[in-house]
């Protein structure tokens, strides 16, 4: 550390000695001095315009502890320097060079005082002369803050930057920057209406509020072209909204193809609605908490893992969970779906009473793994990763479910009781034993939803009870019979409940979602995706 | 003359022996609350006769079930979505009623309306200040909604699971919607610190008594509109739209419409013992639109006894006094008991109670001649 | 309208039908009729079509394409739903036999009689007394007097058949569909069966699907062999099996 330290120290230094040989250090150091005989605030205003005006970033230092209340002059030789809070008085540092200048008790010293409006000009100061920065990063920055705060006082340093600049970048960003100072200055309109167009090029929400400003605040062409930017910028901005949306309804739609499959698996094998799937989306991200939990206690090296750890555990428990309902219940109401129905919903209420009961009725904590945490921006759009993952997630349980279904033997006989019972039945296909698998297949499924769901919703025992009635309403409007139209139905569920959500809010986009639904039932009561022939019926 | 006739054909021994009981009941509970002292063993403590009064009304629902479930076979998970419109439009009648003695002392709009700084009453409130308006809309309500929720899935011919689930989904639209304070319904709260009943104190003991024999009253009105309805042709027609849909519409009759009527009535029937309920409980709120509640009711009638008249009351009486007995002792533990009633009662009790009970009574009787009598079946 | 004298002529007319679900065509380029009065015998092999041939008639499933016309070509069956075709007069009698089995024997006669069938009519019904009388008759004419109070659930398998037969000839149809009326019936029950088919053709159009050749030959009538989805073969018994090709798909050798 001390080696890192000191190197650092080395290369800041010669920083400090290559700018220095750049700009006079000299005539920074009179401007700064000035600054302790200076009446008022219109006087220092003055004096920080000047030190702007230098374009060095050499003062840098001394204006930022300006703005910050840490210049101060000492009182004996009307010095200044910034202090630094230390011990029992204040350390001393020179606001040129940065270099350490010894101590002073805090009664020796004065602060050199600013207000707001000083403040922001410290500011934008700060911004425009850090245009001629070595750091590229700096440079960047200061053109940004130009161009947020349209600075016409900066067009000649811009233009003396833009000439110098190498970088296209930065120069691109520079060159925007004047754009907009010019669009704040009283130069020609052949002039503003080309920083007009390059602003409408760059687009998103700070250049629609500049231009926006520039067309309520000009006349004539200007004013024209201002107004036809804006609608462009609008326009685009709407774009990415609905981009947005899209994304926001696709997130949502995998988290209802996740909690939906199971459903639709059963359901379409078995004909039978089990109440309690929500639960087993509960029990699954339980199992996740309890797994985290374990880590974090035992294996902390491992908590990246942990979600990967619960997988196989949370499909495991609630398959097992629903191998024993299937055997305890479901099979002794064959051919009595309605009373299937109500059974089940009993253990959902024993279920969910059970987790609280162990767990407490708060919600617990899952953490995310640092994989799934952050985000990151594509254009105007903005991806959270624990999002992206569920996607992804959800796809591929999706497409292993349906490689699953159509290329195993165990697979086949689903489709076949699917699709015909009593045929399946006589081929010789144990029905019983497929009825069970299914639906510990389905109540898997659940589960490693629960294991998702654990990352973007509280654990909580009702987790699954806010799931179940948007996942029957996929199933309704997907259809059974066909994991095709599962994945369809939920993803545009999920876009159409987003699209609706601006318009109608959250819980009319809701309402109308459920409305449209039992329209739609009217043309296809069966859902998208329906089987069809004689056997269908019966 | 033809509705005496309708109902004349819904007597028989079992609904005339029910109905007589309600009716002392409604008679013998007030007196023994109003007449005996508070010290007597005999005297029915205020906190019992709402109790006991919000169960009859649980019984009316149970029975509105039933007539749909238990005669039609149509399993709906949202007859809660019924008795709470009921129970909303006598709300807000009786908010209406409490003129300017609410905390804002407006005498225009209720509390809710002025904390949300509305400043005039929403146009669905008009006609609210009137009883007999209120009245009409705790049936036009519950039954126009079923009515047209009724054609649309019938019509599309949606049965069985798929139509249970569009009903369950019907209630936790309309709770979500009830939720909202924009919807002007006092939002979460709901409506609540109710002052009169038609110029009557609601806390009043008089007026609970009045309210207890009111709501029996209504059972029994509705055990006889059910018992004529099950014991007419349209009845019979019910039950073969349970046992057999496709036969009746190859019949030539349209199960749809048959059910419709059912679907319409029952709501009604819910509508009413909602608008019974709000009065004794003092408040209604969301959350009695919760899908939750509307299958707790399934549970009652499938307790007492579907398809049967007396078993829906039986089944809403005791599951709900075993509630009340579970939440004092051991409040913990009533989900789980609920949750295993809920399969217990599907696996070995199907027919319920009453069905327990009628073959009880067969073993008993056929017990005495047992030696001599070969089982009816084997001459077929 | 100036529709063709042989459909005219027809109480049952189906042209050119087709119906295919997924792509697999049940019934393909099916024509057919049925004369007034007349009884027919609809044989052939599983699949073809036999079953899903009723259900267009009835209703309950839609030709993509061709011609159902009913009563002498003046009723577009296509443009009805189940409940109509039934009122127009079409009854039919599925292959399971299906009755109302919480009922008695007598209720299920009840529903299944001619008469109004909305809902409020049935609200306020009373039963008269040739109501009674009809219904005795009926349950005479399928030797099922002596169940009358029986719960349906209770009668055994072919008693179900002849209920629902019974059904049929309450409803007091123009023709009757009769899908294997004698599938799981005893040889007697079987022959009983074809006598009371006899005795009602006498005075109503039917069309009945068998498979039982022994009980197709008690009927002696006109006979049809479908196979996948269009007919085979038409005429007298002793023609259609003398057939190389039915014999072939259908009869064995």
């Amino acid at each position: 550390m001390r080696a890192l330290k000191i190197i650092v120290f080395v290369l800041l230094s010669c920083f400090a000695s290559v700018s220095l040989a750049w700009s006079g250090e000299a005539e920074i150091r009179a401007s700064i001095a000035q600054l302790a005989t200076a009446k008022g605030f219109p006087e220092i205003e003055k004096i920080v315009k000047d030190l702007a005006a230098l374009g060095d970033p050499l003062v840098n230092p001394a204006l930022t502890a300006l703005a910050d209340g840490n210049l101060q002059v000492r009182k004996s030789d009307n010095a200044i320097f910034i202090t630094r809070d230390g011990g029992a008085g204040v350390a001393l540092i020179d606001p040129v060079t940065g270099e350490d200048a010894g101590e002073a008790a805090k009664a020796d010293v004065v602060k050199i005082k600013v207000n707001n409006g000083l403040r922001r000009i410290i500011r934008d100061s700060l911004g425009n002369l850090t245009l001629q920065s070595p750091d590229t990063a700096t440079r960047l920055q200061a053109a940004q803050t130009i161009f947020r705060n349209s600075d016409a006082s900066q067009l000649v340093a811009l233009d003396a930057a833009i000439s110098s600049e190498k970088i296209s970048a930065v120069k691109t960003q520079m060159e925007l920057a004047r754009a907009s100072a010019i669009l704040n200055s009283d130069r020609g309109d052949d002039e503003k209406i080309a920083a007009i167009t390059l602003i409408k090029e760059r687009g998103g929400r700070d250049a629609l509020s500049l231009l926006t400003a520039t067309e309520a605040k000009t006349n004539g062409l200007v004013k024209d072209q201002a107004g036809a930017a804006v609608a462009s910028i609008e326009r685009s901005l709407a774009f990415w909204a609905t981009g947005q949306n899209v994304w926001y309804g696709l997130s949502l739609g995998s988290v209802l193809l996740l909690a939906a499959i199971g459903l639709a698996i059963t359901f379409g094998v078995m004909g039978v609605i089990n109440m309690a799937h929500g639960e087993m989306v509960m029990l699954g991200a339980y199992t996740t908490f309890v797994t985290q939990d374990i880590i974090r206690d035992s294996f902390p090296g491992l908590f990246d893992w942990s979600l990967l750890i619960a997988l196989p555990l949370a499909f495991l428990v609630a398959a097992i969970v629903g191998v024993i309902i299937e055997r305890g219940i479901i099979r002794h109401l064959y051919g009595r779906p309605l009373e299937t129905l109500l059974a089940t919903w009993g253990v959902s209420l024993i279920l969910q009473q059970g987790v609280r009961s162990i767990f407490g009725p708060t919600n617990q904590e899952v953490g995310n793994p640092s994989w799934m945490s952050g985000s990151f921006q594509i254009g105007e759009l903005d991806i959270t990763w624990n999002r992206l993952w569920i996607i992804v997630f959800s796809l591929i349980v999706f497409f292993v479910l349906l490689v699953a279904l159509n290329r195993t033997p165990l697979g086949l006989q689903m489709r076949a009781v699917t699709q015909n019972r009593r045929m399946a039945s006589a081929m010789g296909i144990r029905t019983p034993f497929v009825d069970s698998m299914t639906f510990a297949l389905g109540s898997g499924i659940a589960g490693i939803a629960g294991v998702a769901l654990s990352q973007i919703d509280n654990v909580s025992p009702n987790l699954g009870q806010s799931y179940i009635i948007d996942s029957f309403m996929v199933v309704v409007f997907g259809g059974v019979g066909n994991l095709w139209g599962t994945l369809v139905g939920a993803l545009s569920l999920g876009i159409l409940n987003k699209f609706l959500e601006p318009f109608a809010g959250a819980v009319l986009g809701k309402i109308l979602v459920l409305i449209l639904i039992i329209l739609f039932i009217q043309k296809r009561p069966r859902g998208l995706f329906a089987l069809k022939g004689r056997a269908v019926e019966a | 003359m033809i509705l005496t006739r309708f109902f004349m054909g819904g007597f028989d021994r079992r609904i005339t022996i029910l109905i007589v009981l309600l009716l002392l009941l409604a008679l013998l509970v007030p007196m023994l609350h109003l007449l005996m002292p508070p010290t007597s063993f005999f005297h029915v403590p205020t906190f019992m006769v709402a109790l006991l009064g919000k169960y009859l009304t649980y019984a009316l629902l149970a029975l509105s079930l039933d007539l749909v479930w238990g005669y039609c076979g149509i399993l709906s998970l949202g007859h809660g979505a019924f008795f709470a419109l009921g129970g909303y439009a006598m709300g807000m009648y009786l908010m209406r009623q409490i003129g300017s003695r609410g905390s804002y002392g407006n005498a225009e709009l209720p509390d809710f309306m002025v904390f949300l700084n509305w400043k005039e009453l929403p146009w669905f409130w008009y006609g609210f200040d009137s009883f007999a308006f209120a009245m009409l809309m705790v049936m036009l309500v519950p039954g126009l909604l079923a009515f047209v929720f009724g054609w649309f899935a019938f019509r599309s011919r949606v049965t069985g699971v798929y139509l249970s689930i569009i009903t369950q989904a019907m209630t936790y639209a309309l709770m979500l919607a009830f939720f909202r304070n924009n919807m002007g319904f006092g939002g979460n709260n709901g409506l609540t610190d109710f002052k009169d009943i038609l110029g009557f104190n609601v806390q009043a003991p008089e007026t609970r008594m009045a309210l207890f024999a009111a709501s029996a009253v209504a059972l029994c009105l509705g055990i006889l509109v059910t018992s004529a309805l099950v014991n007419s042709k349209y009845g019979k027609l019910m039950i073969g739209v349970r046992d057999s849909e496709s036969r009746l519409r190859f019949l030539g009759y349209r199960p749809e419409s048959i059910k419709l009527v059912a679907f319409t009535v029952s709501a009604v029937m819910a509508g009413v013992a909602g608008a019974l309920y709000v009065p004794q409980v003092g408040i209604i709120n969301p959350g009695e639109f919760e899908p939750g509640n509307s299958i707790e009711v399934v549970i009652w009638t499938a307790v007492g006894g579907r398809g049967t008249i007396v078993g829906p009351v039986i089944g809403a009486l005791l599951v709900n006094a075993g509630k009340s007995w579970f939440t004092g002792v051991l409040p913990e533990f009533w989900l789980f008991a609920l949750g295993g009633l809920f399969v217990f009662v599907t696996l070995f009790m199907p027919k319920g109670v009453v069905g327990v009970w009628a073959s009880f009574k067969t073993r008993w009787r056929a017990k005495p001649p047992a030696e001599i009598s070969q089982p009816a079946e084997a001459q077929t | 309208m100036n529709l063709p004298t042989t459909i005219a002529s027809t109480l049952l007319y189906l042209d050119g039908v087709s119906v295919s679900f997924d792509g697999f065509r049940a019934i393909n380029n099916l024509s057919l009729t049925l004369d007034v009065g007349e009884m027919r015998a609809i044989i052939g092999p599983n699949g073809a079509g036999k079953t899903t041939m009723m259900d267009i008639i009835t209703g309950k499933t839609r030709a993509d394409e061709g011609e159902v016309f009913f009563d002498h070509g003046r009723v577009d069956l296509s443009t009805h739903d189940e409940a109509d075709i039934a009122t127009l007069g079409i009854g039919r009698k599925f292959q399971k036999p299906t009755v109302f089995e919480s009922h008695t024997v007598e209720d299920n006669i009840l529903l299944a009689m001619k008469g109004k069938r909305s809902a409020f009519a049935s609200l306020f019904h009373r039963s008269s007394t040739e109501e009674t009388k009809e219904i005795t008759r009926i349950l005479e004419t399928v030797r099922l007097a002596g169940k009358r109070s029986a719960l349906a659930a209770n009668l055994s398998h072919g008693q179900k058949q002849w209920l629902e037969i019974g059904m049929l000839l309450a409803q007091d149809p123009k023709l009757l569909l009769v899908d294997e009326p004698v599938a799981g019936m005893t040889d007697a029950e079987t022959e009983e069966t074809a006598r009371l088919l006899k005795h009602i053709a006498e005075d109503h159009s039917v069309i009945v699907v068998e498979h039982d050749m022994h009980f197709v030959r008690e009927l002696g009538v006109k006979v049809t062999c479908l196979h996948e989805g269009s007919v085979l073969a038409e005429g007298p018994l002793e023609h259609v099996s003398a057939d190389p090709r039915v014999i072939e798909v259908y009869l064995g050798r």
